[in-house]
């Protein structure tokens, strides 16, 4: 039997996936995906270029320190040499850098921290610059509390670094779990960016495919032989069934490649990569736990709720959206026209992403729990906070509004659709698609 | 094979249409004809089904309009046109199985219309490739390939060249003494004219006059005659509408009220009467008169 959804979905599906484009975001996301998480370490790791740094220390400031195998000072004596002398002596000598620190009068460290000068033959590297401002704090620092007549020696001992055991309290006896926070972070962020980015990614070419098919006219010939809201249907499923194939193969690739580089090209690299890129990519370093203690924090992670959450609000949340872009595509002749109907759709997102950082601080707040009841925002809040082990009934209302809301969009989205897609030339108001609610 | 009783659409308080009776007869080629805006595209997506009438019922054969029925209903809109970065012959097939067609049946009677129009060799190309004119050889194709009984045209030749404009004037024809039944929708009443056995004249939604063409010319007759003759003749003004000049001789335009037999009668005696003819309306001149004179009873 031709099911017509089906033939719709097949097509949706097969232009899509056949395209070249296709093939080429699918491949490369993930090689620069990969790149992303190995290239830090790869960088780091790299040997550099050992510089030589003269250094015309007239306070004795620095002296003796000799510096590093990658920046060696060296010191020329203040009283052969004054500025002019040593940028004279560094043009003519094999040297790469000149520092100059001068003694002003009395010695005065604030006097010495704003006047002392960086010269290089080439461009002074950020790390050289930070090497040294390094090495001139400590030393001046130093410098200051002798002058308060503290002895630094003790300031040095008072300094404490406190990392402190934590854990969640079950309601029986020996049910205490090492806390997960840190992961369980990571995880809900991590779980909220790839549902924005599909639903994102994918409702904008649901309403793409719509346009496309308003302004090559065809849509009058397929809707005398489907329903709109079979045509409608099959699109969102179409694309929604490419997006996931799109992640599994990413998921897949990033796997292999991750292990294969892992285990054979570079196997300590990635220890260090690992933190390396976290920190960058704005999601809560966890590098720093020790390996046992993660095997514990996994565990107290409920995962069959979080994996069945992450799915749920994936297809939830892409079917609500793109059931909303089918309408706004329909509504409007080119993409052009798009924007000052996308905003008002798309905020709810945004607002979920920007205050994603909140809901992790605090994952049973106020705020937390409105935006991940509000069916625009739930599927990216909710799923932030999932990881935390929130109360069930909340998880299940979130859900419950989540799918109601999903019928009465479709619906209203449906009707839009309907009288949108036969409507050409028209400049249209949100007037205007009120009106078309009740064709 | 298929009628409207008492069909009403209203958008929005505007009215498409209203009370509309409508048949169009099994086997005729029926000009639904009218002025931009009269309702004919909503009465024509009310008969797809795209659209559903706010009150009145519509009959394909003697039963209710089914959904099923779209299968026997071949459709060219007016804004019509095909997914650009699909291959012809992909299309097509996808088109014919949205119909209900199999996929064999499809791609054996797609084949046969591509040999048939001379258009094998668009099979696998994209449809942004193609000419205008290719493409709307392919849209014509599309809209017959899975047999309807029934075939809607709306404003099917604006656009059209005028070669691909005979031909597939030709293949309409073809498949009406086939058996199919052809709805040519147009505001361009002149164009259809010469095809159209039946038309429906529809006005602010609402049906003028509706029967077999010659019938209703016949009925809005105004005593009309055109007579050639070897020599100018004279009449009173009343009479004489306009004359000219032919190489062949004099053409006059004659008004009488009733059949004017003596005065043939006299121009043979005289043996310069050439030709003569009674002038039925246009379609367009029977607009204009209900327009301006309402209908004749």
């Amino acid at each position: 039997m031709n099911s017509p959804i089906l033939l719709i979905i097949q097509r949706e599906f097969l232009t899509r996936v056949r395209k070249k484009t296709f093939l080429l975001v699918t491949l490369i996301a993930p090689v620069l995906f990969a790149a992303l998480m190995i290239v830090p370490g790869l960088l780091a790791s790299m040997p550099e270029e050992n510089k030589q740094i003269v250094v015309l220390d007239e306070p004795s400031l620095l002296l003796p320190e000799v510096g590093t195998e990658q920046y060696a000072l060296d010191y020329l004596n203040p009283t052969e040499f004054d500025l002019e002398l040593a940028k004279e002596f560094l043009r003519n000598s094999e040297k790469d850098a000149l520092l100059y620190i001068p003694s002003g009068e009395g010695w005065d460290p604030d006097f010495i921290r704003k006047n002392m000068l960086l010269f290089g033959k080439e461009d002074i590297s950020i790390d050289l610059q930070r090497f040294i401002e390094n090495l001139l704090e400590e030393r001046i620092n130093k410098q200051k509390l002798l002058r308060q007549g503290v002895d630094p020696d003790v300031v040095a001992q008072a300094k404490t670094s406190v990392s402190i055991r934590s854990f969640t309290l079950g309601e029986e006896e020996g049910s205490e779990e090492t806390s997960a926070t840190p992961l369980k972070m990571g995880l809900g962020y991590i779980a909220g960016m790839l549902i924005y980015f599909f639903i994102f990614f994918y409702s904008v070419q649901v309403m793409r495919g719509v346009i496309e098919e308003k302004t090559s006219r065809i849509v009058e010939v397929i809707i005398s032989s489907v329903r709109p809201y079979q045509l409608m249907l099959g699109k969102i499923l179409g694309i929604g069934l490419v997006g996931v194939v799109q992640f599994l193969i990413w998921i897949i690739l990033c796997t292999t490649i991750y292990g294969v580089v892992s285990t054979f090209v570079f196997p300590d690299l990635l220890a260090q990569s690992a933190g390396a890129g976290a920190p960058g990519m704005g999601a809560p370093d966890v590098s720093n736990i020790e390996g046992l203690q993660i095997f514990d924090m996994i565990r107290s992670i409920n995962f069959p709720l979080v994996l069945g959450g992450f799915a749920f609000y994936f297809f939830g949340g892409y079917f609500l959206y793109s059931a909303l872009f089918a309408a706004l595509g329909s509504a409007i002749d080119q993409e052009a026209d798009s924007q000052q109907f996308m905003l008002p759709v798309t905020a709810p997102m945004i607002i979920a992403i920007v205050t994603a950082m909140n809901i992790i601080q605090e994952p049973n707040g106020t705020l937390a729990f409105w935006m991940s009841m509000f069916p625009l925002t739930s599927p990216i809040s909710m799923m932030i906070r999932l990881p935390f082990g929130i109360p069930i009934w909340q998880v299940f209302l979130s859900g419950a509004i989540l799918i109601g809301t999903f019928f009465a969009v479709v619906g209203i989205a449906g009707k839009i659709y309907r009288v949108g897609i036969l409507m050409y030339g028209k400049k249209v108001t949100w007037k205007e698609l009120y009106k078309w609610l009740k064709y | 094979m298929i009628s409207a009783k008492k069909v009403s659409k209203h958008y929005n308080k505007k009215v498409a249409l209203d009370q509309v009776d409508l048949s169009i007869p099994k086997g005729s080629i029926y000009g639904l004809l009218g002025p931009n805006g009269a309702g004919k595209t909503s009465f024509i997506r009310i008969m797809n089904q795209i659209t559903a009438p706010d009150s009145g019922e519509v009959y394909f054969g003697d039963e209710l309009l089914q959904p099923r029925d779209i299968a026997r209903i071949g459709y060219l809109p007016e804004e019509r046109g095909l997914y650009k970065k699909m291959k012809v012959g992909e299309q097509v097939l996808y088109l014919a199985k949205l119909k209900g067609l199999t996929s064999p049946e499809a791609k054996q009677r797609a084949r046969s219309w591509f040999e048939r129009l001379d258009m094998v060799s668009f099979w696998d190309k994209k449809v942004e490739d193609l000419s205008k004119g290719m493409a709307q050889k392919v849209q014509f194709v599309t809209t017959v390939l899975h047999e309807p009984e029934l075939l809607i045209f709306d404003e099917p030749f604006t656009g059209f060249d005028p070669i691909n404009t005979n031909l597939i004037k030709k293949e309409i024809k073809r498949l009406n003494s086939e058996g199919a039944t052809v709805i040519f929708s147009t505001h361009r009443m002149e164009s259809v004219e010469e095809i159209c056995d039946h038309i429906g004249l529809i006005n602010n939604g609402q049906v003028m006059v509706e029967g077999p063409l010659l019938d209703i010319r016949k009925k809005y007759k105004s005593g009309t005659y055109s007579v050639v003759t070897k020599e100018p003749i004279e009449f009173n003004n009343e009479a004489l509408v306009s004359n000219e000049k032919l190489h062949t001789g004099y053409s006059s335009i004659l008004k009488f009220d009733e059949y004017p037999s003596e005065v043939i009668i006299d121009l043979a005696k005289r043996e310069i009467l050439v030709g003569f003819e009674e002038v039925l309306p246009s379609v367009g001149d029977i607009f204009i008169d209900i327009v301006e004179n309402g209908p004749k009873a």
